[in-house]
């Protein structure tokens, strides 16, 4: 092409235009990468600590309980009660059959507890991913020096015995299926809570609500409160749910004698203070979401001679639903890492048994993480990076549905 | 309202001193005009003058914007469509609207018509009655082999007979219309001149637009409004008679220049 001629009181000024294009694209270009890389670099962070080599040390040498060369592993499950019978006080042996009797476990049930009881592996060092790939031949060196009875192996913490095991305090043997539970109950009174109210809420303010000064006060108030700390409204719950409501929190006003001396820091009482700290998202979400259905619709649909109610039923509702369910999914997902409030309500950090009703006593997965990542043992970091993998796919897995849940309601047209 | 559809008023509707007034803004001042029963009112005027704001005002749709109000009355058979005992969703019931964009609900052409008679109680066959309302509408043939096709999947002329024909499923007494066509390219325009000749003999048609040639084929009467005072901006209807008079013969100069294309 020709020049163009310049004409008076303009200049030629394309390349200056083009160059500052460049330079903010790259800007962009970059900060994309950097959030990449910090992403990146987290996920690698926690599969580095969720495998590795682990070498243990039996505190009593399985070969010395052989039996006519039938090594332990091999013998028979009456074999092994007896070898248990022989080798613990009678008390501990007593109180084992009296949890479980011994006739109704399996075998592989009986040995894992003279693993536990008896041979007793203690863990003497482990290593990340990365050292255990690149340094193997090193470690297996240490490893016969300092510990030569020590057995090394090259461990994945995230196993399906390790979602599946309860909480103990053995590395070797610890689970989350107590903190997955107490997660999953919590989440369920969470949504059973702040669902209903959060999208009633946005409904009203939205569609009937006019605009006067009381309603711009109480608008406000809802988007300060979605930016309120966390354990804030720990410390409201553990006033409101675990001590004012304790009655109702506990069960008590439903007759329930409460075993395990609760006293109110029950599942009940976690899932409703983590519904109150995500209920203002679920209202600004869902407002957004129903503020987004258009008004040509609405239009169409009172002026066809339709009521209020029957215009938010049948046609904002609709519209904005899957914007509802994705604000929903998004603010359950914050709840489900929530750790402060938690500690602040009171769950339990060291419980072995799953939640068996709103009233049980309750560990979730963030508060087992901090848990074991405040242990000073490597072992147990080892540990939480693992409940950290569990508890990224359980987001995954949500955010899955939400996706899904999306989509299908969007088809209905 | 009575709902004594046989009243012998020539007139259907009628607005009396009616001011229109958003806020403290007095869009729309001492509008006095009639409608007449089974004939085509059409309003017409500059852009920003008012129409719609009257024609909304007509079956209380102007209520669904924050801080509307008005002053004077807006006559249905005789009866003032803004007394307190009235209901607004009723009004809406017996005095239809079709918007200046196609708007059909995101649902099967079918639902579309099958909705809005169920949300009036209709317990007659559904079937029917969607046909009936489709042939009134003149989409009928088009769209017989898709009736549980979106009514989004239709052309925009089409989506406007939709709704036309969601309008007078409920068989309203009087049917607003807001610029019905303009969103449309010229064939789609003619079949919805062509149908409103067709729907006038069973209802009393209102209809607001830019098109002056539209106003002069299809309207018996026409309206004119025009901003009553510049400093005020408030719009008013300066001349309203025969469309044949305001045509060829109008009275006030600002009519004459504006039909003929002098300024406006």
């Amino acid at each position: 092409m020709k020049e163009k001629v310049v004409v008076e009181g303009f200049e030629n000024n394309l390349g200056t235009r083009n160059r500052k294009g460049v330079l903010w694209y790259a800007l962009f270009q970059a900060s994309t990468i950097v959030g990449i890389i910090a992403l990146v670099a987290l996920m690698l962070n926690i599969i580095n600590g969720a495998f590795g080599y682990v070498a243990y040390e039996a505190k009593v040498d399985p070969d010395t309980l052989s039996i006519n060369g039938v090594a332990v592993q091999d013998q028979s499950k009456e074999q092994l009660v007896a070898l248990l019978q022989s080798k613990l006080s009678s008390g501990a042996f007593n109180k084992l059959n009296s949890d479980k009797p011994f006739e109704s476990r399996t075998r592989e049930e009986v040995y894992q507890v003279v693993i536990d009881r008896i041979i007793r592996p203690q863990i003497v060092g482990v290593w990340n991913l990365w050292p255990s790939l690149t340094q193997a031949t090193e470690i297996r060196a240490t490893v016969v020096k300092d510990h030569p009875k020590a057995e090394l192996d090259f461990v994945s913490w995230l196993t399906s015995g390790f979602v599946k095991r309860p909480q103990t305090s053995e590395p070797l043997t610890a689970g989350v299926r107590t903190a997955l539970f107490g997660s999953l109950w919590t989440i369920l009174f969470t949504i059973l809570l702040a669902f209903p109210i959060g999208v009633g809420a946005a409904i009203y303010l939205e569609e009937y609500a006019s605009d006067n000064w009381l309603n711009r006060i109480i608008q406000t108030n809802i988007n300060n409160l979605a930016g309120v700390p966390s354990i804030i409204y720990g410390i409201l719950g553990l006033a409101i749910f675990v001590r004012s409501l304790e009655p109702l929190t506990s069960g008590e006003i439903f007759g329930l004698v409460d075993p395990t001396t609760a006293n109110g820091r029950t599942v009940l009482s976690g899932g409703l203070t983590l519904g109150l700290l995500v209920l203002p998202l679920i209202i600004i979400n869902a407002q957004e979401a129903i503020r987004a259905v258009p008004r040509s619709l609405r239009n169409a649909s009172f002026g066809v001679g339709a009521t209020k109610w029957q215009t938010v039923w049948s046609h904002v509702l609709p519209n904005a639903i899957p914007g509802i369910l994705t604000g929903t999914i998004l603010a359950v997902s914050r709840a489900i890492g929530e750790t402060a409030p938690l500690i602040v309500v009171g769950a339990s950090t060291a419980i072995s048994f799953d939640p068996s009703s709103p009233f049980s006593k309750f560990t979730t997965l963030p508060m087992q993480i901090y848990q074991w990542t405040s242990r000073p043992q490597d072992e147990f970091r080892s540990l939480a990076a693992a409940a950290i993998l569990v508890l990224l796919m359980l987001l995954l897995s949500l955010n899955a549905i939400a996706v899904v849940l999306r989509n299908r309601f969007s088809r209905r047209f | 309202m009575s709902t004594n559809n046989n009243s012998n008023h020539k007139y259907i509707m009628e607005a009396q001193d009616l001011d229109i007034f958003y806020g403290s803004f007095k869009a729309v001042t001492g509008v006095n005009m009639k409608v007449e029963r089974n004939r085509i009112t059409a309003i017409i005027g500059p852009s920003g003058c008012g129409k719609s704001t009257l024609l909304r005002a007509f079956n209380r749709m102007n209520e669904l914007y924050a801080g509307t109000s008005i002053k004077g009355q807006v006559m249905f058979d005789g009866e003032d469509i803004y007394a307190p005992q009235v209901d607004p969703v009723e009004v809406r019931y017996r005095i239809g609207m079709v918007f200046q964009k196609p708007n059909p609900f995101p649902k099967t052409i079918y639902e579309n018509i099958a909705w809005t008679a169920r949300i009036h109680g209709y317990k007659g066959k559904m079937d029917e009655l969607v046909e009936n309302s489709l042939r009134q509408a003149a989409l009928w043939e088009e769209v017989k082999d898709k009736l549980h096709q979106s009514g989004l999947s239709l052309s925009g002329g089409q989506q406007q007979r939709l709704c036309i024909a969601r309008a007078i499923s409920i068989k309203p007494e009087v049917i607003l219309m807001d610029e019905p066509a303009s969103a449309l390219d010229p064939i789609a325009t003619l079949k919805i001149e062509e149908l409103m000749q067709e729907l006038k003999k069973q209802y009393t048609i209102v209809i607001v637009t830019h098109n002056m040639q539209q106003a002069a084929r299809v309207s018996d009467y026409t309206a004119m409004m025009m901003l009553a005072d510049r400093q005020a901006r408030s719009g008013t209807v300066i001349e309203f008679d025969d469309t044949k008079i305001i045509f060829t013969k109008p009275k006030d100069k600002r009519t004459e220049d504006y039909v003929t294309g002098r300024f406006g």
